[in-house]
């Protein structure tokens, strides 16, 4: 039986797996954090956040995120995707800024408008 | 003279002036001091936001952005890079702006949306030198995410308030090295979420009852000294670790800004550092309306948005004639385990069905009870498996209840008394 704290929203509840139990999930106050007990234990994903460059625009960066959550250990990989990569204004929120980050057909995504 | 003016064009008050026109206000300024609408959300680059209001979830600029396109469908007027210097008991706002100079702009009501601003290295006296390298964290996020410098290489970060914690991942995805986080508290003041996927994910320590004694270097900072605390929170003498590092980063609490409230001679709350509020937000000055973080720090911009849509609306009444006049005021008191309460006080004849309450625990609390009491009268009760300061609790109070109410209510938490 493993502890975890759930990280789909911010409530944050404590839930219990039992891998013996085919990743049974107790303690979840709804449907995702079955999902997030299981996959954490399976093979754990986060969405991530970073910037880019940006000319142009009103502020010299321009936030991203991965359009889907990736695997863990690509995180520090991804992030080095962006090194770089420098951007024109105008930008709109969900413009692809890096596809297919490490094979995995996620992309970077723009996150404002600049 | 405008129906409505909203004094801030953060989360709080883009959902505040949307609420308003929404409900028939049609003459509405909101005065922001930025270069442009959305607040701390555009620095808040993490993903998180959004879960309860859109069901999605949306990183701070994504979230920010909603709102400023639903207002761009409306009428409501925007002055940017204008600062408001005064609001008087009359409703008079008093601001100055780079392009409109000076000017008082005249209001039938008032929403102040002023949000908060970080606790600095002068609120908490830390000892030692005076070298660069001290950041707050929130400073920190706006260089990094939105100015495109890194502050430093080997930070050290003060407190584990949430923005604490989302720079500790940030500054490690930029390529520095964090080195720990330090908490004064035996349990750390931010959300569970962001221990595990800023600190665990990144294997950056975390250490409990533990403090900054000593900041040293001569330009930049060159060490920090972190020693463990007892139970008063004093520093243990011969428990002092030493880190070598150029950068420190403080987390350590939010204060609402009032000064405009204050001026105007509005009631404070010394446990918010807000103004005291009716049940839809209205200070004790009518017509004058506190939401989001500056009439209490809020965990969750979505709760943020609920109570400012609610205070939109209110103002939107008042204006309008349509709130009902009031009668019986109920006085919210702090009970065991209660840190503070939002509202303040409550009218009952003015809830429409239910009435929000929000509060902070002081201590984690495990298994326990939430007990609304009036007098000897328990009106209800609330179980909870699990309460931290660090995360505010919500409790909704049915009008029929309140009504029954015959005296001042109290909230208090009872532990290990269900099951």
């Amino acid at each position: 039986m493993k502890e975890l704290i759930c990280i789909v929203c911010p409530k944050g509840c404590h839930l219990k797996v039992d891998e013996t139990n085919d990743y049974k999930v107790t303690g979840n106050g709804c449907p995702r954090g079955e999902e997030y007990g299981k996959i954490e234990l399976t093979h754990p994903t986060r969405v991530v956040t970073s910037t880019v460059q940006c000319s142009g625009g009103a502020h010299p960066r321009c936030p991203v995120k991965t359009s889907a959550p990736i695997p863990k250990e690509l995180i520090l990989q991804a992030v080095r995707c962006l090194d770089g990569v420098k951007l024109t204004a105008p930008v709109h929120t969900g413009d692809v800024v890096v596809p297919n980050i490490c094979g995995t057909g996620v992309h970077f995504i723009a996150t404002r408008d600049l | 003279m405008y129906d409505l003016i909203v004094i801030g064009g953060g989360p709080a008050g883009l959902a505040a002036a949307h609420a308003a026109w929404e409900k028939g206000l049609k003459h509405i300024l909101i005065v922001e001091r930025d270069k442009e609408l959305g607040g701390i959300l555009n620095q808040c680059i993490h993903n998180g936001f959004g879960l309860h209001y859109f069901k999605e979830e949306l990183t701070g600029p994504e979230y920010a952005g909603r709102f400023i396109h639903m207002l761009e469908d409306t009428g409501v007027e925007v002055l940017l890079d204008t600062m408001v210097l005064t609001i008087t008991s009359d409703r008079q706002v008093h601001m100055v702006g780079k392009s409109t100079g000076y000017r008082v702009e005249e209001a039938k009501a008032i929403i102040l949306a002023m949000g908060c601003r970080e606790r600095t290295r002068g609120a908490i006296a830390i000892p030692g030198q005076r070298p660069a390298g001290i950041f707050t964290a929130g400073a920190a996020q706006r260089y990094v995410n939105m100015e495109g410098y890194l502050p430093g290489r080997r930070v050290v970060i003060l407190g584990s308030g949430d923005i604490g914690l989302i720079m500790a991942r940030r500054m490690t995805l930029e390529g520095a090295k964090v080195l720990a986080c330090v908490e004064v508290m035996p349990y750390s003041g931010g959300l569970n979420r962001n221990i595990v996927q800023c600190l665990h994910d990144y294997d950056i320590p975390l250490y409990l009852s533990h403090t900054v004694t000593d900041i040293r270097g001569r330009n930049r900072v060159e060490q920090v000294v972190v020693s463990k605390v007892d139970n008063r929170r004093q520093p243990i003498p011969g428990t002092e670790m030493v880190f070598d590092c150029d950068t420190l980063l403080l987390s350590v609490g939010l204060i609402p800004e009032n000064e405009l409230t204050r001026q105007a001679g509005i009631r404070m709350d010394p446990r918010t550092n807000g103004a005291v509020v009716y049940e839809n937000m209205e200070t004790s000055l009518p017509g004058v309306f506190a939401c989001g973080n500056v009439a209490h720090v809020h965990d969750l911009v979505d709760f943020v948005t609920a109570e400012s849509q609610r205070a939109g609306r209110a103002a939107a009444d008042y204006v309008l004639g349509a709130a009902p006049s009031s009668d019986s005021v109920l006085e919210v008191n702090n009970g065991d385990g209660v840190t503070y309460t939002v509202p303040q006080h409550i009218r009952p004849n003015r809830v429409e069905k239910n009435c929000d309450l929000f509060f902070r625990v002081n201590r984690i609390c495990k298994n326990s009870e939430i007990l609304v009491t009036s007098g000897a009268q328990t009106i209800a009760k609330f179980p909870r498996e699990h309460m931290a300061p660090g995360e505010m609790e919500h409790i909704v109070l049915p009008r029929v209840l309140l009504e029954r109410a015959q005296e001042d209510i109290t909230v208090s938490i009872q532990e290990g008394a269900s099951k």
